[in-house]
C-alpha cells in the first residue's frame, strides 16, 4: 500500500506547552487508520496541523506526494483532504439541503462558478447522501434544529459531498447514542470500502476503534507512543500504562 | 411564502409604487425617500444579514457616490441628464473599487472588530470630506438644479429610485438563489467550517461588499441631486442617521431574508414620518424607544419571528413517507 499522508517530525508548541513533539507517522491509501491517546495528548492539535489550521514549528507533511506543510485550510480542503470537528460544525440557519449544496465541490470555487443556480445533479446527489445518512425525511429542516447525533451525521454527509480522498474524523462517535454509533460505524466502513476514501479517525471509544481501524497510532504527552495493529496496541505495555489502564 | 405568492405580492407592490406619486402628489418627496430607504436596507443586508458581518460603514459608498456624481456634473461639462447618469456610474465605479480595497484590508477581521473598524471608516470619511476644498470642504456642495418645473424632480427621482430598488431586489433575489448566496450564509453560520470545506471566504466577502457598494454608489449619486445640497456629515456620510437606519431597518424586517429589509424599510419609514408629524421635538426620543423595542422584542425581526412561529410556512417540515 502506498502512503497517502506522510507526517515527518512535526512539532507544535503553544507558548511553553509542547502539544506535538517530533511526531512521525503515515496513513496508507485506502486504509482506516486510528489515533488514540489520553485527553490533552495532542491528537486534535495534530489534526489542526495537518489541515493547515495553524503553522507548525517544525517538520513536514505531505499528502499524495505533495508538500502541504505551509498550505492553509481551504487550499488543503480543495486537494481532497476534509476534516470534521469534535464539536460538530454545520451551518445551523440553513436547511440540510442547503448545507449539502454548498458542500458540493464539483463545480469549483470561483465566483463565476458560484453564481449559478443549484443544479439538479447537486440536488440528486444531496438527497442520495442524506438518504445514506438517514436524514432524507429531515432534509428541509434547519440544520441547527437537528439533534446532536443527527448533526454529526449531516456533517459526515457534507464531507462526502465534496468527494474527498481522505477524511479526518475527530471523535465521530462522541456524544451520540449507542444505536446511532452502530449505524455510523457501518457507514464509515461502507464509505471506506465502496468509495475508497481513506479514513483517519480520532476515537476514544475503544470498542469502536479496535473494530474499525487496521492500524492505530497512540499519542501521549504530545509524543507518538506506539503504532501498530489493534492487537499490537492492545498488548503494548506503554499504551496500557499511559492510556488503557493496567487491569 | 411560495414562489407564486411572492410574484403576486411583487406585482401588487410594483403597481402601487407606479401609481403612488400620481395618487398622493403631496407625499412625492417621502415616497422617493422610501425607495432610498429600501435600497439602504437591501444593500446593508448583503453583508450584514446574509453574511453575518455587521457593518456601520456602508454609508461611505453612499457618500462617495454622491460626491463623485456632483463633481462630475460640476466639471464634466455635460447637460443635466447625461451628466447625472454618467456621474452616477462614475460614483458606482469608485465605490466598488473602494469596497475592494477597504474590504481586502478589513474583511479579514471578524465580529465586533470588523464592526468597529467600519464605524471608524464612516467617521473618517466624513472628516476627510469636510476638510477637502476640492469638494467644498465643510460648506458642502450643491449639485446642478433639476431642469424642469418645481415638484417634477420628485416624480423623476421617485421613479428613478424605485427602478433602482427594483433592479437591486431582483438581482439579490437571483444572487441569493445561487451557490454564492449559500456561501455567504455559510460564512454567517460558521466561517471556520466554510473554510474547512474549501470555500474562498475572503473573496466572497469582498465580492459581497462590492455588490453593496455598486448599488449604494448609484443611489448616492442620484440622492445628492434630489436633496439639492450635499453636507459632508449630515447627508453624504451621515453615519448617525442613514448609517444607523440602514442597520435598523434590516434588523426590524428580518435580516438575512430577501423580503425582510424591504418590509423593515416600509415600517421604519412610515413610522418615522408619523413621528415627525405628530411628535416634533420628541421624534428622536421616540425613535430611540422604537430602536430599544425592536432589539428587545424582535431581535430576529418581523420575518425572523414569523419563521420561528410558523416554520412549515417557510418550508421547514419533516417529510412523512
Amino acid at each position: 500500500m502506498t502512503e497517502q499522508l506522510v507526517i515527518t517530525g512535526v512539532s507544535k508548541r503553544f507558548g511553553g506547552i509542547v502539544a506535538n513533539e517530533s511526531i512521525s507517522l503515515s496513513v496508507p491509501q485506502g486504509s482506516i487508520t486510528g489515533m488514540i491517546g489520553p485527553n490533552g495528548s495532542g491528537k486534535t492539535t495534530l489534526f489542526n496541523s495537518i489541515v493547515g489550521h495553524h503553522p507548525v514549528d517544525g517538520g513536514s507533511i505531505t499528502f499524495e506526494g505533495r508538500e502541504i506543510t505551509r498550505l492553509r485550510v481551504p487550499q488543503i480542503a480543495r486537494l481532497g483532504m476534509i476534516r470534521t470537528f469534535q464539536q460538530t460544525r454545520i451551518f445551523g440557519k440553513m436547511t440540510c439541503m442547503q448545507n449539502m449544496a454548498i458542500s458540493d465541490a464539483d463545480h469549483g470555487y470561483g465566483l463565476a462558478a458560484l453564481l449559478k443556480p443549484i443544479s439538479g445533479e447537486t440536488r440528486d446527489r444531496s438527497e442520495a447522501l442524506l438518504d445514506f445518512c438517514g436524514l432524507h425525511s429531515k432534509r428541509h429542516l434547519l440544520a441547527g434544529d437537528l439533534s446532536f447525533g443527527q448533526q454529526k451525521l449531516l456533517e459526515f454527509a457534507m464531507a462526502l459531498m465534496i468527494r474527498p480522498r481522505m477524511l479526518l474524523l475527530d471523535e465521530p462517535t462522541a456524544g451520540i447514542n449507542p444505536t446511532l454509533i452502530n449505524g455510523l460505524i457501518e457507514r464509515l466502513i461502507r464509505v471506506n470500502q465502496d468509495l475508497g476514501i481513506t479514513l483517519f479517525v480520532i476515537e476514544h471509544n475503544m470498542r469502536v476503534i479496535m473494530n474499525l481501524a487496521e492500524n492505530i497510532h497512540c499519542l501521549a504527552y504530545g509524543k507518538l507512543l506506539a503504532s501498530g495493529t489493534p492487537d499490537d496496541i492492545r498488548n503494548d505495555e506503554r499504551v496500557i500504562d499511559a492510556y488503557l489502564g493496567g487491569h | 411564502m411560495n414562489g407564486r405568492g411572492q410574484i403576486i405580492l411583487g406585482i401588487v407592490i410594483v403597481a402601487a409604487a407606479l401609481a403612488a406619486p400620481l395618487v398622493f402628489p403631496a407625499f412625492r418627496a417621502q415616497i422617493a425617500m422610501l425607495w432610498i430607504m429600501v435600497l439602504f436596507a437591501l444593500t446593508w443586508d448583503i453583508l450584514g444579514g446574509q453574511t453575518g458581518y455587521n457593518t456601520f460603514g456602508n454609508i461611505i459608498f453612499f457618500g462617495t457616490g454622491m460626491y463623485a456624481a456632483a463633481v462630475f456634473q460640476r466639471d464634466g461639462g455635460f447637460d443635466y441628464f447625461p451628466g447625472l447618469f454618467i456621474g452616477m456610474g462614475l460614483g458606482a465605479v469608485i465605490s466598488v473599487v473602494l469596497a475592494a480595497v477597504l474590504g481586502s484590508m478589513i474583511l479579514r477581521m471578524r465580529g465586533h472588530y470588523f464592526a468597529i473598524a467600519t464605524l471608524g471608516l464612516g467617521i473618517a470619511a466624513g472628516e476627510i470630506a469636510s476638510g477637502w476644498n476640492f469638494i467644498g470642504a465643510g460648506s458642502g456642495m450643491s449639485p446642478p438644479l433639476f431642469p424642469g418645473a418645481p415638484g417634477v424632480s420628485y416624480i423623476f427621482f421617485g421613479y428613478l429610485f424605485f427602478g433602482l430598488a427594483l433592479i437591486t431586489f431582483l438581482i439579490l433575489a437571483w444572487v441569493y438563489r445561487t451557490r454564492f448566496g449559500l456561501a455567504l450564509n455559510a460564512i454567517r453560520d460558521n466561517e471556520d467550517k466554510a473554510e474547512a470545506m474549501g470555500l474562498k471566504t475572503d473573496t466572497y466577502k469582498i465580492a459581497a461588499w462590492m455588490l453593496a457598494a455598486l448599488f449604494l454608489g448609484l443611489c448616492g449619486g442620484a440622492a445628492g441631486n434630489m436633496l439639492g445640497f450635499i453636507d459632508p456629515r449630515d447627508t453624504a456620510f451621515a453615519g448617525a442617521t442613514f448609517g444607523v437606519w440602514m442597520v435598523l431597518m434590516a434588523i426590524l424586517g428580518g435580516k438575512g431574508t430577501l423580503w425582510g429589509p424591504v418590509l423593515g424599510a416600509f415600517v421604519f419609514h412610515v413610522t418615522q414620518e408619523i413621528l415627525w408629524t405628530h411628535l416634533l421635538g420628541w421624534q428622536r426620543v421616540a425613535l430611540g424607544l422604537i430602536i430599544v423595542g425592536i432589539v428587545v422584542f424582535f431581535p430576529q425581526g418581523i420575518l425572523g419571528w414569523a419563521r420561528t412561529r410558523w416554520p412549515e410556512r417557510f418550508g421547514h417540515r419533516v417529510e412523512t413517507p
